[in-house]
Order: C-alpha cells, then sequence, then structure tokens
C-alpha cells in the first residue's frame, strides 16, 4: 500500500508582550462505548430516558451489590486500540478512584489506571493535504461514567440523574503532541472518524458521548524539541486541564484564551498554577474549580470486587482480522484507485456513509467525475435541505445514470445539472427523463450548423463586427445554444461558429 | 512512615468521616500500628512471586451485552432521603 507522505504543521505561536509563545496540548478524550448495556451492569444506556429508570441496584451502589463486566464492551476498547494502531494488553485490571460527589454513589469510580486495556498508539492528525500532525496516545483505558446533576430544577436542591452512572467510557489519551487550537479540534474530529468507523462509539457530542479534557501549557520557541529529546517534562511550562468540553468550537476557544491567560501571568513575572479549570463560553473566560483542588487525592487502589482482565491473543486476533478499512487506508485507494486528489479524497471518506455512497456511484461511472458530482452538487444540495448523505432523495444509482450520460455525451454539462434537480426533486429514473424530456444534447452537426446560419443569417451588423474581433464568436454559440435550449453540443457548436463566420 | 495528628484528620475528611479533635491522637497511633504491621510484611522478599490476586483459580466472568436490568425507578429511590420527580434532590452542589 502506498503511504501518504507529510509534513508536520508549524505550532501555533501567539504573540505576548514580550515573546512569542508556543503552545503544547495533551488531550484526554471521553469516548461513549455504543453498548446497549452498562460496563458493571444489566441496565440499559439508552439517551434520554425518564430519571433514574436506567438504573440497577449495582449502578445504585446498593450494599452487596457486585460488578460483573459487559464483554461487549472489553471488545470495544480493544478494537479502538487496533484502531489507533496501538498495543493491546492481554492483562489488565481495574482499580478505585476515590472520590465524594452526588452523581457518584458507590464513593469511587471504576477505571484502569495502573494497567490500561491499552498501551501506545497513534493517531495521524490531517491538516490540509500533505500536511498532518502524528499524535502519540499513552494509553487507553476503560471506566464507568458518573450520572447527571441538574441544578436549575429548584434553587435550593440540586437533582441528580443515575442513568449514565456505570456507562462504559474509553479514556484515551493523547501525549503532549498537539500544538494549537486548530490541531486539538481535529485531533477530535479524527478520533470520532476513526471510531464511527469501527461503530465502537457514536461519536455523538451534543448528548455527551464524546467529551474532551484538554491539558495547556505555553513555552518558548525550542523547549518543545529539547522535552522531545529528553522527554523530560520541565522544559515545558506549567500546564492546567480544562474540564469536560464537549464542541469543537469550545475546545478551541477555551485553549486560545488559556493560553492567553498564561501567557499574561508568566510575563507579568508570575507562576501558573497547576489545577483544574472551567470555560465559560458565555464570559470567555476559563476559572479555577476549587472543589476539584481537594479531590484529587484520589488514594487508588486495586478493585477487590473485580479481578484482573485477561483476554487470549486469538480473541485480538480475531478482532483485527474483522477491522472495517479505516480512514487514512481507505483516503489512500481512492486517491490510488479513483485517481482523486488528497482534499477531494478527505472529503469523501470523512464519514463511512459518504465513501460508501461515493463508491457505490462510482462503480458503475467514472470516479473523478463521480467525486465532482457527489462533492459539489450532491453535497450542496444536501447542505442546502439541511439534509444527511443517509437521507439524500437521490440514489447512488440514480447519480451514476446521470453522470453516464454525461460521460456517453447524450446530456451537456448544463443539460445534466437541470437533471440533477428534477432526479433530486421528483426522483425518477434520469434515462427515461431525458427522452421524456428530449433533453438528449444535439450532437447532430446538420442540426447545429442549420442553428447557426439561422444566427448568422438573422444576424449580419454582429458577423461585421466578429470578423474585426475574433472574440465576438462567443455571441453566436451563445445564441445557438439559447435557440436549442441548452441540449447542443458546446464543443461542436464552438467548431461550426468558428468555421461558417470563417475566423 | 508515621501518621500525625493532621494527617490523620486529612485521611478521615477524605472519607467523610468525622472525627472529633481529641481523638485524633489515638486515631493517628492505629494508623501507625497498621503501617507498622505493613512494614514488617514489607521485609519478606517476594521478587519474582507473581501478585495473588484470587484466593480460588478463577477467571473475571464476563457478560453479554443484554438489558437484564433497570426500569425500577420506585425501588432504586426508595431508600433516597429526598427524591423529586424522579430525581434524587440533594443540598445544592454547584460548580
Amino acid at each position: 500500500m502506498l503511504d501518504l507522505s507529510f509534513e508536520s504543521p508549524k505550532p501555533k505561536t501567539i504573540p505576548g508582550a514580550k515573546y512569542d509563545w508556543e503552545l503544547v496540548i495533551g488531550m484526554e478524550v471521553h469516548a461513549q462505548v455504543a453498548s446497549t448495556s452498562k460496563l458493571f451492569s444489566g441496565a440499559s444506556t439508552e439517551f434520554g430516558n425518564e430519571p433514574n429508570s436506567n438504573v440497577s441496584f449495582v449502578d445504585a451502589a446498593m450494599p452487596g451489590m457486585l460488578p460483573v463486566i459487559n464483554e461487549f464492551c472489553v471488545e470495544q476498547a480493544v478494537k479502538t486500540g487496533l484502531g489507533l494502531k496501538a498495543k493491546i494488553n492481554l492483562w489488565s485490571a481495574f482499580d478505585r478512584k476515590n472520590y465524594f460527589y452526588p452523581d457518584l454513589p458507590q464513593g469511587y469510580q471504576i477505571s484502569q489506571l495502573y494497567h490500561p486495556i491499552v498501551g501506545e498508539g497513534e493517531v495521524i492528525v490531517d491538516m490540509e493535504p500533505g500536511i498532518a500532525r502524528k499524535v502519540r496516545i499513552e494509553r487507553i483505558h476503560m471506566e464507568q461514567d458518573a450520572g447527571k446533576s441538574i441544578h436549575d430544577m429548584d434553587p435550593n436542591m440540586s437533582f441528580v440523574d443515575l442513568n449514565r452512572t456505570g456507562v462504559c467510557l474509553m479514556e484515551i489519551v493523547s501525549r503532549p503532541d498537539i500544538r494549537g487550537p486548530e490541531e486539538a479540534a481535529a485531533y477530535v474530529v479524527k478520533l470520532r472518524q476513526i471510531m464511527r468507523y469501527l461503530g465502537t462509539c457514536d461519536g455523538n457530542m451534543q448528548n455527551g458521548n464524546l467529551r474532551a479534557d484538554v491539558n495547556v501549557s505555553v513555552c518558548l520557541p525550542g523547549q518543545y524539541e529539547k522535552y522531545l529529546k529528553t522527554n523530560d517534562f520541565s522544559h515545558l511550562g506549567i500546564r492546567c486541564e480544562i474540564k469536560n468540553m464537549n464542541s469543537m468550537r469550545f475546545i478551541q476557544q477555551a485553549i486560545e484564551v488559556e493560553a492567553r491567560r498564561q501567557i499574561g501571568i508568566l510575563e507579568s513575572g508570575g507562576v501558573v498554577e497547576q489545577e483544574t479549570r472551567l470555560y465559560d463560553p458565555d464570559k470567555g473566560e476559563t476559572r479555577s474549580m476549587r472543589s476539584k483542588e481537594e479531590a484529587h487525592d484520589y488514594r487508588y487502589f486495586p478493585d477487590p470486587d473485580l479481578l484482573p482482565l485477561e483476554i487470549e491473543q486469538t480473541w485480538v486476533d480475531d478482532i483485527a482480522s474483522n477491522l472495517p478499512e479505516l480512514p487514512d487506508e481507505k483516503k489512500i485507494r481512492f486517491i490510488n484507485s479513483y485517481k482523486l486528489t488528497e482534499y477531494d479524497a478527505g472529503v469523501l471518506t470523512a464519514d463511512i456513509e459518504s465513501a460508501d455512497f461515493f463508491e457505490e456511484v462510482a462503480k458503475s461511472c467514472e470516479g473523478k467525475l463521480a467525486a465532482n458530482w457527489v462533492i459539489n452538487e450532491l453535497f450542496g444540495r444536501l447542505k442546502k435541505d439541511d439534509l444527511s448523505i443517509n437521507a439524500s432523495p437521490m440514489s447512488p444509482g440514480q447519480l451514476a445514470s446521470i453522470i453516464s450520460l454525461i460521460q456517453s455525451e447524450e446530456i451537456s454539462g448544463k443539460i445534466a445539472k437541470d437533471l440533477f434537480e428534477i432526479v433530486y426533486v421528483e426522483g425518477g429514473d434520469p434515462n427515461e427523463i431525458v427522452d421524456s424530456r428530449g433533453m438528449k444534447q444535439v450532437t447532430d452537426t446538420s442540426a447545429i450548423e442549420k442553428a447557426v446560419e439561422t444566427v448568422i443569417n438573422d444576424n449580419p451588423d454582429q458577423v461585421e463586427k466578429a470578423k474585426m474581433n475574433p472574440k465576438l464568436a462567443g455571441w453566436f454559440v451563445g445564441q445557438v445554444m439559447k435557440a436549442t435550449g441548452g441540449k447542443a453540443n458546446p464543443k461542436s457548436v464552438n467548431e461550426i461558429v468558428s468555421k461558417k463566420l470563417s475566423l | 512512615m508515621s501518621i500525625d495528628a493532621n494527617t490523620a484528620a486529612k485521611v478521615a475528611k477524605l472519607a467523610r468521616i468525622e472525627v472529633e479533635n481529641q481523638d485524633l491522637t489515638a486515631l493517628a497511633k492505629e494508623f501507625n500500628d497498621i503501617l507498622g504491621f505493613i512494614e514488617q510484611l514489607n521485609e519478606v522478599d517476594v521478587s519474582g512471586v507473581e501478585p495473588m490476586t484470587s484466593v480460588t483459580p478463577q477467571k473475571l466472568i464476563r457478560r453479554s451485552d443484554n438489558i437484564t436490568d433497570g426500569d425500577r425507578q420506585a425501588s432504586v429511590l426508595k431508600n433516597a432521603p429526598l427524591s423529586r420527580e424522579g430525581f434524587y434532590a440533594v443540598p445544592k452542589v454547584v460548580e
């Protein structure tokens, strides 16, 4: 397989009052596993149900209840690890992370601190054609989600819904390899894309199924390279962690705002305090989560309720051999087999549904042309109606028929656009529509010649002018196209006009 | 390692256990007794011995991904000191 070579993007620099500063970002992405039931209980994971209806006695932490692991969740974590080219640990274990909060009835979260199920991997984050950032993955571990607290239903009370409690999350931890707000968002987009290809997480950020904690620090140019060489974090600035963001826009804003705050502190001779912060999009600022500070002493210890998780290499191999084609591979294949540009291949492989739709179209017509029509016409038209590719009123077969009609020169490009609109709105077989509505391109040169002669005979003044200024031939072509309702083959019209005007 | 009254107070606070000031010294002593015992255990050379995670030779039991539980809002909330409209109602916690 041909590999796409790429260069690393330049790190984003933010000019302070005294120096130019570089950003260093590491992320912890929490991805909800697309399972039907919870990680350690048989309660449903369905979103939007009645409060506390997806809750078993295990989730409510009733005394004596014991966790039993969901095998499907383990499989999804392994699959995600394989998708990120990561090491799969056949032996992993669960630990308790102890803290008190009303939406955590156990008083601890079951997580994997010491022995995560997935080790080191990597993600290629595409920025633009030929430019990408390789982000190293440190680990992926499985853990329980917490419940949800609602603070605005009563002035004196918080309301707690445990429906989410115990749902399986994969926490994907990156190395501090991300060097700007745009890269951070692109990294989350890429993770989301890979997991949606794998089917391990639906990536729905609105429902909170994909959230990110962002570690931000700033340093002077040259420091990051020193860190890379020595792996010594003291070359980098002190970082702050911005918690729980579920929109690409907020991630970018929060990083920018936080970096500027740190630069302000450093340039006025202060010291950045390592802490957890929260981004407030309304005020456009990050603020300290003081309450979290004390809770930081989590007193992790191995969960005595759970034996270590031991999986078989043959099971992992089996999962690996059934992995779908991943975005990077699909993109390279599209470039090679359909002769697409990297940009077009990137657009078409952004989600698997678009990629499948395109391939279905390209089965029966030329690839490059198919890509143009899917991207420019179909995506544009769907966007206008705010529809996803799954809801496209036009089938891949219908679009392929339209493109085939262009390829065989039965219709002109201009007529094809009209035909596209008709098929999109009314449906039907493009071939029949072309026949029944007389949309076929006139390639019969004698018919075109006749039309050209008529225009020439009717406009002697223009003929004189055109002889002085050959550029005016275009006017005749336009008139002929108009007279033929756009059905004349433009290339033939051009030739015949030039010939008749003896230009 | 030695635990003083301040550390004992901190541990008690993290565990949400209320301990009167006058009891902290005694608590610290209990901690130190336990830690002393563990230090004694630490003298045993266990290099090359795999940590024992269970006294019975069993593997972690796994279940398949099916909904077998839940849908019991009333019984889940039954022991809550206060509930409203299907939610647990707790003293206001605001970030």
